[in-house]
């Protein structure tokens, strides 16, 4: 795929924000909070940065990988999968209903292109990534694999496993992310579940870590897995601390955890569709 | 008492059925180079070693961190890999279930989990790790094949069939020395039940150690004039229908016999077959809904009436039923 202007890669954002909440509003649930708010990463990551086929295989020998781990924001990830050609944009109308491959979490049974792990249970993602990266090493296959967490998943045990593990073993061609936006469902995180210093304890645990301080501007978000990109292959494993916001884009949505697990009505859905340019067409 | 008896099969080495798995994996590792080992820290107990010391790039030391090892397993398919990972039972199941169960059941990944130590046999350490609840946690995992040998031979060949089985699958074996009484050239089919002894009074479903047991008994039985068939269920899931109805067909009774709870174990299982094809008495050699403790196997077998004279009783029992 070509790779995109900063102009196009903003276009598209905007169109992708639309899908989603007029996916979560359809069957009138979902999690677009967190889906907005990550909505610059995975943009910048399968428009731009990721070298991936669209024409599934579900093994992806000689492509990058990307694994979701926090699966609830699946319809930003089915959103982006059908705007790179993965799977048609008219099945997004069958978001979480009856039968579909758009399955509420993510999943393998029913086929979807692009999905090649399950994920909605958390702390999961990271060990599976990771498992991927050394199949890839002993492939001796050079590309990329990516996984994304939430921060609030930073609180299951697993993911810290999985930390020590990928720095003993030098996976050094993983990119892990966390979107950082201090929510989760039953509050901010600081006071749900302080997670204290995550850039520290992923240094103390072996691991390169980046900030991004600005998730929700794609020209960060570039540079910042760029930056990633050049510390791989150096025996460390890489993090990328995503300060975003959730539910960026949309006004009234923005900077809570309200809107987590929550979906807009008739009147919110036109009020958040009016602040966002319909670029490419809805579905 | 074995030693009196005139048993249908005899054995002249015991060797542990975990020694089977290890040296499974290791040809298996010669034969395809997409088999791989992970193991959390139970080398030596897993016998995963010369495994490890042939193929040291295709082998994953976890560390003691079981849900990590079961989603690296899960990625490592993704690209072709067929992970082998390796930890006592307990840690395998209950303590991952829930990684299973997404990153391996539901995600259909090709992950043999290979869990040693299994059941009360695993003797001194006692009940935190004498699991008997794995098998009815595996079963009732969607995709899942589910497979208990019962000796060092079988164990060798289920492990080597792994390989050529696409998807997830349980592996079950044991701690304890045991007789070897199945051939070493065996041609092991994954749900398909072997018929170890024909009889005609007595169905007995084995699996396991208690297929051993399951042939003392026999012996035992036949000296007192009862003919006791003897199956020798490798595979709990998925089970062989056919085998449990032609059986029962002909001796119209049954008993199961596992070194697990009888509440979600084969026993329930075998239940199910005759209660919607051919209702008929079954009893349950099996743990009853209590926890083990330290102790030898022996003596383990004898005070949770696992071993071959319960199954002498509930076979006496099964046939009174009729």
């Amino acid at each position: 795929m070509e790779k995109k202007s900063i102009d196009q890669l903003k276009e598209i954002c905007s169109q992708v924000r639309r899908d989603c909440l007029r996916m979560v509003h359809a069957v009138q649930s979902g999690h677009p909070g967190a889906a907005l708010g990550l909505t610059e990463y995975f943009v910048a990551l399968y428009f731009h940065e990721m070298e991936h086929n669209s024409h599934f295989n579900m093994d992806g020998h000689n492509e990058d990988l990307f694994f979701l781990s926090n699966g609830h924001v699946s319809a930003l990830w089915y959103s982006v999968l059908a705007r790179t050609g993965y799977f048609s944009t008219e099945e997004l109308k069958t978001f979480r209903k009856i039968s579909s491959r758009l399955q509420g979490h993510p999943a393998t049974e029913e086929g979807l292109p692009g999905v090649r792990i399950a994920s909605g249970s958390l702390g999961q993602g990271l060990s599976v990534a990771i498992g991927a990266a050394q199949t890839k090493k002993l492939n001796k296959d050079n590309h990329l694999v990516y996984v994304m967490m939430g921060d609030g998943e930073q609180q299951e045990g697993q993911v810290w496993e999985a930390a020590m593990y990928a720095a003993h073993h030098k996976v050094d061609n993983l990119i892990a992310a966390i979107d950082y936006n201090g929510q989760q469902i039953d509050g901010p995180t600081e006071k749900v579940m302080d997670l204290k210093n995550l850039h520290a304890k992923y240094e103390a645990f072996g691991w390169d870590v980046i900030d991004v301080r600005k998730g929700n501007d794609i020209e960060e978000v570039l540079k910042g897995l760029e930056k990633a990109k050049s510390l791989t292959g150096k025996g460390k494993p890489v993090m990328i601390l995503l300060y975003t916001e959730m539910g960026y884009g949309v006004d009234f949505m923005v900077g809570t955890h309200k809107w987590h697990g929550v979906a807009p009505n008739d009147e919110q859905l036109e009020n958040a569709l009016g602040q966002l340019k319909e670029t490419l067409g809805d579905y | 008492m074995e030693k009196t008896l005139d048993l249908k099969f005899t054995y002249t080495e015991k060797k542990d059925t975990r020694s089977g798995f290890g040296d499974g994996l290791l040809e298996a590792g010669r034969n395809n180079p997409n088999v791989v080992g992970l193991c959390a820290d139970l080398i030596g107990s897993l016998k995963m070693g010369a495994f490890q010391k042939e193929f040291p790039d295709r082998f994953f030391q976890t560390g003691i961190a079981e849900a990590n090892m079961i989603g690296l397993a899960a990625g490592m398919t993704i690209g072709g890999k067929i992970p082998f990972t390796g930890t006592f039972a307990n840690f395998s199941t209950g303590r991952v279930y829930d990684q299973i169960r997404q990153s391996i059941a539901y995600s259909e990944k090709n992950v043999k989990i290979c869990a040693s130590h299994a059941g009360l046999t695993l003797g001194e350490d006692g009940a935190t790790h004498q699991i008997l609840e794995d098998v009815g946690m595996m079963k009732m995992l969607p995709n899942m094949t589910v497979i208990v040998p019962c000796d060092y031979n079988q164990t060798k060949a289920a492990t080597l069939a792994l390989v050529d089985h696409h998807g997830p699958a349980y592996l079950r074996f044991g701690r304890p020395s045991w007789p070897i009484f199945t051939p070493a050239d065996q041609k092991f089919e994954i749900g398909k039940a072997i018929k170890m002894i024909e009889g005609k009074d007595v169905s007995i479903f084995a699996t396991g150690h208690l297929v051993w047991e399951a042939v003392v008994a026999e012996a035992m039985l036949r000296e007192e004039g009862i003919s006791a068939e003897v199956i020798n269920i490798h595979t709990i899931k998925p089970l062989d229908e056919a085998a449990i109805l032609e059986s029962v067909g002909k001796t119209r009774c049954a008993v199961s016999a596992e070194e697990h709870q009888v509440n979600g174990g084969l026993g329930d299982s075998i239940a199910q077959v005759l209660a919607k094809n051919m209702p008929s008495p079954l009893e349950y050699i099996g743990v009853n809904d209590s926890f083990g403790e330290s102790g030898t196997p022996t003596q383990l077998l004898e005070k949770y009436g696992l071993n071959a004279e319960n199954i002498v009783k509930a076979a006496k029992k099964a046939i009174s039923r009729k």
